[in-house]
């Protein structure tokens, strides 16, 4: 077995060490490691997006970056994103407009679209697109998924922080 | 979006409440297979075949079992031999053998990525060494790929043992050939005023679940095996896995996970035996997960076919006359869903003279299973293009054509008895008062086209269970694994009939030791058998509830009723009035359960009868690149006939859903294998299914003509809306650039090609002409 390095991040707001070999990525630390099994393994490639995340703000596949590059970083997952019990409006949105079906993808949509809103909370179509081009949804057809990008970023603009009781 | 309701009949059924496990699902917290962890747990991998077809010499463990960390590597030498005949597990029918063979390869390997052996060690990645230190020696054979090479005379042989009856003793790679005929078929030919001959090929795709193959297995001491796996149908994989294991059903329990898609490829097992089989070797817990490679090489992916279509048609548009040659491939092992696209090709249209012949092929791919509405996409693929054909030569508009020559209530069937009422004329009605429709596409290259397609949808087993819980609230317990929504129609039909408001229903999904036999999340069966089995444990659990209220007010139950969530005595003047006769919510009277004869649990179990058949309409806008050959799909709008649209958002969801899959098979999707069998795009971004900068928002049209044959009307909404794209798509193709589309899919490099040949050949006649 290689040997296991000491890591230090600040995961969701707290600093948090753990051990991961060189081989690990930053989803396996995430999920095996640190039990955040909200960032979800769908190919390991970086082509479907489910295991997004925040680092330092940018939305990065966590299949793609090994966990000891999370050294020093700050890294947000879907565990994250919510203020407590309170939703971010985008998991509100998502609720209200039916965005999910099967769910596997929706926390990577909601981490990517997460980084969109937060350098520009005024999206057109086209740009929710771009941004949300990263990542695959297999039953939706992403019509409620724009959709619900849309509505929230309106509510953000407008100062809604929230929402219903998680 | 709240508070809509359903032409006023009903309160809850309509309307668009927020789903119960949505919350779960957006936090993070939903518990899908791969992320269940267990002390002591162990990580499996599987050793799979490099080669498409070869002989297995002789398999060596030894030096993985050496490497530290490694626990137990298992091949076919540990599975019992499992009994070679059909036996129907959900909507299919198995062959316990050929399953066996499946799961790990006993003297063949038929495919790239077929499984070999597996091994259980404590971290995947040294399960992943361990792979690389077992040896095998292959005599490699000569791969069949496709269904011509399979049906050639002299061609290898994948399976010795597989005959036909009509090839008697003699091997084939042909399982089965299904024929339907009705009318006179030259008669019809004769009285046609054209006829029209095309040949298709469709492409291997797959269902591009986006969350891979999962399973833990738990094996105790006292024999008792627990999985826990995303799956369609936790029944299935208790039944299958027995099968495979030669145990008991009743020595398994399988624990249905969240599920992250299926579409028809989570209805059969792959990892679930070896999870079990490692863990009895081990005394270990031990989690398999597929790698997305694993998942394209190696689970089922659904037929690539290749079809002929004749059709005979009178100058005013009536088609007269249809003959159908199709064949799909099996994979490795028998079960095409060729005898299901026989059966849809056709299904949309009154044809009084028709021929189908269906061919079942085994080729060196992997075994096939179900997606979505199996079999008919690339049935429609060649049908709904002819047809489109058709229009044009008689100078009909296509949806005009389909009118005319299309099912309804008491036409025929391809099969079997006439239609009951369906709404087949009505989804090309909405489409025709579609503001798409009748709003006008210009600019260059552009095109538009419309398909229709027909699905059967299911019936089958579903037992559910309504537990009135001491506070008026109710839960409603179904062994459905929700893949898209169903758990919040479930909690709505409780709701409506309880007349007790959604959120006071929470859904649950049980496992196969806590509910009646469920058969599986798929043929767009769960709202509807699903949905009428808690219909009816409502309709019982209100039952009680009468009852015990008559028992309170010591009256007859049938003079209770229950309107609105409360009981109340139906004619107060029959009766003295005086205490304990005034109305109670269910609410009150949940707490003199107790008191009147204990806890209220409402049952029903069905065998769902009156399917209702479903149809879909679908119209979509395209422009064609001329230098490359690219389609854009600029506008697209879907109608279906849903029966009864319980939750509209996620019946929505599902036509948005289904199209898009039907998009990316028709422009992007595509198995390719290279000369020797090996699959060339194991991976997603190769394999190119589409993004949100493929598609436009997808409009919806719900049609509900309510199916006689359920309390609610519901049909069923998951699988027909796949169907047209890839034809309305070729019809767009060909308005766009005169090039009319027989093959998926419709990638640049094919679109290109049919373009350059279309200009080469006007190019050389108008030279000729000079």
């Amino acid at each position: 077995m290689a040997k296991k390095t000491l890591v230090e991040a600040n995961i969701n707001g707290e600093v948090v060490e753990f051990l991961c070999e060189p081989r690990q990525s930053l989803l396996e630390c995430l999920r095996d490691v640190l039990e955040l099994t909200g960032s979800k393994e769908g190919c390991l490639t970086g082509d479907c997006g489910a295991c997004s995340v925040l680092v330092d703000g940018r939305a990065v596949c966590s299949c793609l970056m090994l966990g000891v590059e999370a050294q020093g970083k700050n890294i947000r997952t879907v565990e994250g994103l919510a203020d407590g019990t309170t939703l971010h409006p985008l998991q509100q949105k998502f609720l209200e407009h039916a965005s999910l079906q099967c769910g596997i993808c929706t926390p990577g949509f909601l981490m990517s679209a997460t980084a969109l809103l937060e350098r520009n909370s005024n999206p057109t179509e086209a740009e929710v697109r771009y941004a949300l081009a990263g990542n695959l949804c297999r039953c939706t057809g992403y019509d409620k998924i724009v959709r619900a990008v849309l509505d929230a970023a309106g509510s953000i603009r407008s100062g809604v922080k929230t929402s219903r009781a998680a | 979006m709240e508070g809509t309701t359903s032409n006023g009949k009903f309160k809850v059924i309509g309307t668009r409440p927020i789903r119960h496990d949505g919350i779960d699902k957006v936090i993070g917290r939903a518990k899908y297979g791969a992320d269940y962890a267990f002390p002591g747990m162990l990580h499996g991998k599987v050793l799979r075949s490099p080669h498409a077809h070869a002989k297995i010499k002789s398999i060596n463990t030894a030096k993985a079992l050496k490497l530290p960390g490694v626990k137990a590597v298992v091949t076919a030498a540990d599975l019992p031999e499992a009994a070679n005949r059909l036996e129907q597990a959900g909507e299919m029918a198995i062959n316990p053998h050929y399953l066996s063979m499946n799961i790990l390869a006993r003297d063949k390997v038929l495919y790239d990525g077929h499984a070999v052996a597996a091994v259980a060690a404590t971290s995947p990645h040294i399960a992943e060494e361990a792979l690389k230190l077992i040896e095998v020696e292959y005599e490699v054979l000569p791969p069949v790929m496709t269904v011509d090479a399979g049906m050639k005379p002299g061609a290898p042989i994948l399976l010795p043992d597989l005959r036909n009856r009509e090839e008697g003793d003699k091997p084939t790679n042909v399982a089965q050939h299904y024929q339907f005929k009705r009318g006179d078929l030259e008669a019809g030919f004769k009285a046609a005023d054209f006829v029209i001959e095309r040949e298709f090929n469709t492409a291997m795709v797959h269902q591009g679940y986006i969350e891979p193959h999962n399973a833990v297995g738990i094996y105790n001491a006292d024999g008792q095996a627990t999985i826990y796996c995303s799956t369609q149908g936790a029944f299935d994989v208790r039944s299958l896995s027995a099968q495979v294991l030669g145990v008991p059903v009743g020595k398994i329990k399988v624990v249905p996970a969240e599920i992250g898609g299926g579409f028809g490829g989570k209805t059969t097992i792959y990892l679930e035996p070896l999870s079990v089989l490692l863990s009895k070797k081990t005394g270990h817990p031990v989690k398999l997960v597929m790698t997305r490679s694993e998942v394209l090489r190696a689970s089922g992916p659904t037929s690539g076919s290749r079809i002929k279509v004749k059709m005979g048609a009178t100058r005013d548009g009536k088609v007269v006359a249809a003959e159908v040659w199709m064949a799909y491939e099996a994979g490795a092992f028998p079960g095409s869903p060729v005898g299901a696209g026989a059966m849809c090709i056709l299904a949309p249209y009154t044809i009084e003279n028709l021929q189908i012949d269906a061919y079942d092929v085994v080729v060196n791919r992997p075994k096939t299973a179900a997606y979505r509405a199996p079999g008919a996409s690339n049935a429609a693929m060649a049908s709904e293009t002819v047809i489109d054909e058709i229009a044009e030569k008689c100078a009909m508009d296509p949806l005009e054509l389909r009118i005319k020559n299309g099912v309804r209530e008491g036409s025929p069937q391809v099969v079997g008895p006439p239609f009951k009422r369906i709404g087949f004329i009505e989804t090309c009605e909405a489409i025709k008062h579609s503001d798409h429709y009748n709003s006008k596409l210009t600019g260059a290259h552009r095109g538009r086209g419309v398909a229709s397609g027909f699905w059967f949808n299911a019936g089958m087993q579903s037992s559910a269970t309504v537990n009135i819980h001491t506070d008026g609230t109710a839960s409603v317990v179904t062994g459905s694994p929700d893949i898209g929504g169903s758990r919040a129609s479930m909690a709505m039909i409780t709701a409506e009939v309880l007349g007790l408001a959604v959120t006071d229903v929470r859904p649950v999904v049980a496992d196969t030791d806590s509910i009646g036999h469920t058969d599986v999340t798929g043929g767009s069966r769960v709202t509807f058998a699903t949905g009428m089995a808690v219909y009816e444990a409502a309709q019982d659990a209100v039952r009680q509830l009468r009852e015990r209220a008559a028992k309170v007010w010591e009256v007859k139950p049938e003079d209770v009723q229950l309107v609105d969530g409360a009981v109340s005595v139906k004619d107060t003047a029959s009766f003295e009035k005086g205490e304990g006769k005034t109305p109670m919510t269910i609410k009150e009277l949940a707490t003199k359960l107790a008191r009147t004869g204990g806890p209220i649990t409402g049952r029903a179990s069905v065998n769902a009868r009156g399917v209702g058949p479903a149809f879909a309409t679908t119209l979509v806008d395209v422009e064609v690149d001329p230098d490359t050959g690219k389609v854009q799909v600029l506008r697209c709008t879907i109608a279906q006939d849903v029966g009864k649209a319980i939750h509209p958002s996620y019946v929505e969801g599902q036509m948005q859903g289904g199209t898009a899959q039907g998009i990316g098979w028709g422009l992007n999707e595509e198995y390719f294998y290279d000369d020797k069998g090996v699959l060339r795009n194991t991976g997603l971004l190769d394999y190119r299914m589409p993004t949100c900068l493929d598609l436009p928002l997808i409009e919806t049209a719900i049609v509900e003509v309510p199916n006689p044959g359920h309390p609610l009307g519901v049909r069923g909404v998951g699988e027909v809306s796949i169907v047209p794209p890839p034809a309305a798509l070729a019809n767009a193709i060909y308005r766009a650039t005169g090039v009319r589309m027989t093959e998926t899919p419709m990638s640049p490099p094919r679109v290109l090609k049919e373009m350059l040949k279309k200009r080469t050949g006007e190019e050389s006649q108008s030279a000729a002409a000079d």
